[in-house]
């Protein structure tokens, strides 16, 4: 009798535990979630309330009055939103496809051949880790005047299509790959060509995703690049034309908030369908390096 | 040179013809300008030493270099430390966590406009922050957090930090994960309690990816631009400028190319020399462990 009671408690107080450790855990995530989310939730609210309402009173107030769209309507007249989204679109593809093939390509002599400078290849290749984009944009942008690449998507895009770190995430995870895979291929009459892209490239899609989840954040968020190489309007990318119209409209906040909210949509909701992919990207590229 | 032997090459040429021409051959162009006097419209006109001299008298550079100094010992630690709690909150076994990780990360592949904007919304005279303080009896006048020199450059790091912290989470999170359960349960037979399994499993086995953190945070800050320039302007009174916006500044302001470049290759030094303290340091503990 007395054994039982004791068990009893002793499951009583477990369970009260495993209770309140589980509110303190959900209390403290959601807190946190204000906070991550938080700037974004005023954006989105001051960019619904109508001209009628007072955005700068005291006390703030979270919740609109009357929700209003005509901000939106109104933004949507001065800042070409499809125009810049369509050059962002176009920058962060671009530089995606192409950096995943070139750091692919050349990880791929790096991982499973032998010959001469091998390793001297792949220290320089290495250290261009440690040299700084802004040490190197001023003659970069030297070289792209002389070459008339500014304003155009080819000079947003090439100093960007290799790095250091692709090419190392590919070599890394082409190197565990067994070499009988290599052979029978090559038994059968496949070129070192069709060995890449047959056999190896179709068992490296883990850290293609990795690598592509890291091009697109940095392609899809760069701005001291395309600032200092795009000054043509048409070509501006969403950071670029977002940063102009905060700038052009200093006094209305209600449109500075709805462009900003509308900036954002695009890349919130592509992540918002992808989360799991970003997320088991971002871990794997953590893994490897 | 049979074809066999032209293989490996043919495969590295697209990548390293990028990296040649976007990195080591502007490298040495920066380095070139640096010591000269050029302002793209002359030509260049060699001076010897005569931009770092001027650097080191220029009240200026020493003001932005403090500036970076006091944003890398701001941001660094809380990006390597903060980070490893959220990634234990969210590594628990609990119904939706996956919404929080995701809502955490949100920032990360937001751009830096977007947010600038945001948290500009937060920081106003009568927005959320001061609002907030002074509901909390925390301060009785309200702050111009970004227009005054006191406080402009550590309202722009907590935008830096809140906006890295869900990145460096989840490669925590792979860190945690990457942990055998086994080694728990090793220690649990053993009779380890909680606090001895925390010390002697998790932090010693999550040390690379401190190490990894501790790096590419550090590199990062080292190079912030985008969220001061969106935010302050580098004011107010220079109050906030950084290094890497000096450079900007000198380039695309004064266009004063070799100057720009002297403080670019002041900033890659100090780069290389981070990255070897971080290299010494933590990981040198990482290899002890």
């Amino acid at each position: 009798m007395a054994i039982t009671t004791v068990k009893k408690n002793k499951r009583f107080t477990d369970s009260f535990w495993n209770v309140f450790k589980k509110v303190l855990l959900y209390s403290l995530l959601i807190l946190l979630t204000l906070f991550m989310l938080g700037p974004f939730l005023w954006l989105i609210s001051t960019s619904l309330k109508s001209a009628g309402e007072n955005i700068f009173q005291y006390p703030p107030q979270l919740i609109p009055e009357k929700i209003t769209f005509m901000n939106f309507v109104k933004v949507m007249d001065t800042f070409p939103f499809w125009r810049y989204l369509f050059n962002s679109v176009v920058v962060t593809i671009l530089t995606v496809v192409f950096n995943v093939l070139f750091c692919s390509l050349a990880a791929y002599p790096l991982a499973r051949m032998n010959f001469k400078g091998k390793n001297v290849i792949f220290i320089l290749i290495l250290a261009t880790m440690m040299i700084p984009f802004q040490l190197l944009m001023v003659p970069i942008y030297i070289m792209a005047l002389n070459l008339g690449l500014d304003n155009t998507y080819a000079g947003m895009v090439l100093p960007h299509v290799t790095t250091a770190f692709g090419v190392f995430l590919m070599r890394q995870s082409f190197s565990v790959i067994p070499y009988a895979m290599d052979e029978s291929a090559r038994m059968d009459g496949a070129n070192s060509f069709q060995i890449w892209f047959r056999i190896l490239m179709p068992l490296v899609k883990p850290s293609i995703l990795t690598l592509t989840i890291f091009t697109f954040i940095t392609a899809w968020g760069d701005f001291l690049w395309p600032l200092i190489i795009v000054g043509d309007k048409e070509m501006f990318t969403l950071p670029l034309g977002l940063n102009m119209l905060s700038g052009t409209f200093t006094s209305d906040w209600r449109l500075i908030a709805a462009g900003s909210v509308i900036s954002m949509a695009p890349i919130i909701i592509f992540f918002l369908f992808l989360q799991r992919q970003f997320i088991s990207g971002v871990m794997n590229g953590a893994v490897k390096e | 040179m049979s074809r066999r032997k032209l293989t490996p090459y043919l495969f590295l040429v697209p990548g390293c013809t990028i990296l040649g021409a976007f990195i080591f051959y502007p490298m040495l162009r920066a380095i070139w300008l640096s010591l000269t006097d050029y302002n793209m419209i002359q030509d260049a006109e060699f001076i010897g030493f005569d931009n770092y001299a001027k650097l080191f008298q220029d009240d200026l550079f020493w003001k932005t270099l403090l500036n970076t100094v006091i944003y890398l010992v701001g941001v660094v630690p809380a990006l390597v430390i903060i980070p490893i709690f959220l990634a234990v909150l969210v590594n628990q076994k609990l119904k939706g966590i996956g919404f929080f990780r995701s809502a955490f990360f949100i920032p990360v592949v937001t751009s830096l406009v977007v947010a600038g904007i945001a948290w500009d919304w937060v920081y106003k005279e009568n927005g959320l922050l001061n609002y907030a303080l002074q509901l909390a009896g925390i301060i009785t006048e309200p702050i111009g957090w970004l227009t005054s020199t006191s406080t402009a450059l550590f309202a722009v790091m907590v935008v830096t930090i809140w906006k890295g912290l869900g990145y460096y989470m989840i490669i925590y999170l792979a860190g945690l994960q990457s942990i055998s359960e086994s080694l728990y349960e090793a220690a649990d037979i053993d009779g380890a309690n909680w606090w001895q399994k925390v010390t002697r499993i998790t932090i010693p086995m999550l040390m690379p990816f401190v190490l990894l953190v501790s790096i590419m945070s550090s590199i990062n800050a080292m190079k912030v631009f985008e969220e001061i320039y969106v935010m302050t302007g580098g004011g107010p009174l220079h109050s906030s400028e950084t290094l890497v916006f000096l450079i900007y500044n000198e380039a695309f302001g004064n266009l004063d190319m070799g100057y720009a470049s002297a403080a670019g290759v002041i900033l890659f030094l100090l780069t290389l020399i981070l990255s070897f303290i971080n290299l010494k340091f933590v990981g040198n503990k990482g290899n002890l462990s």
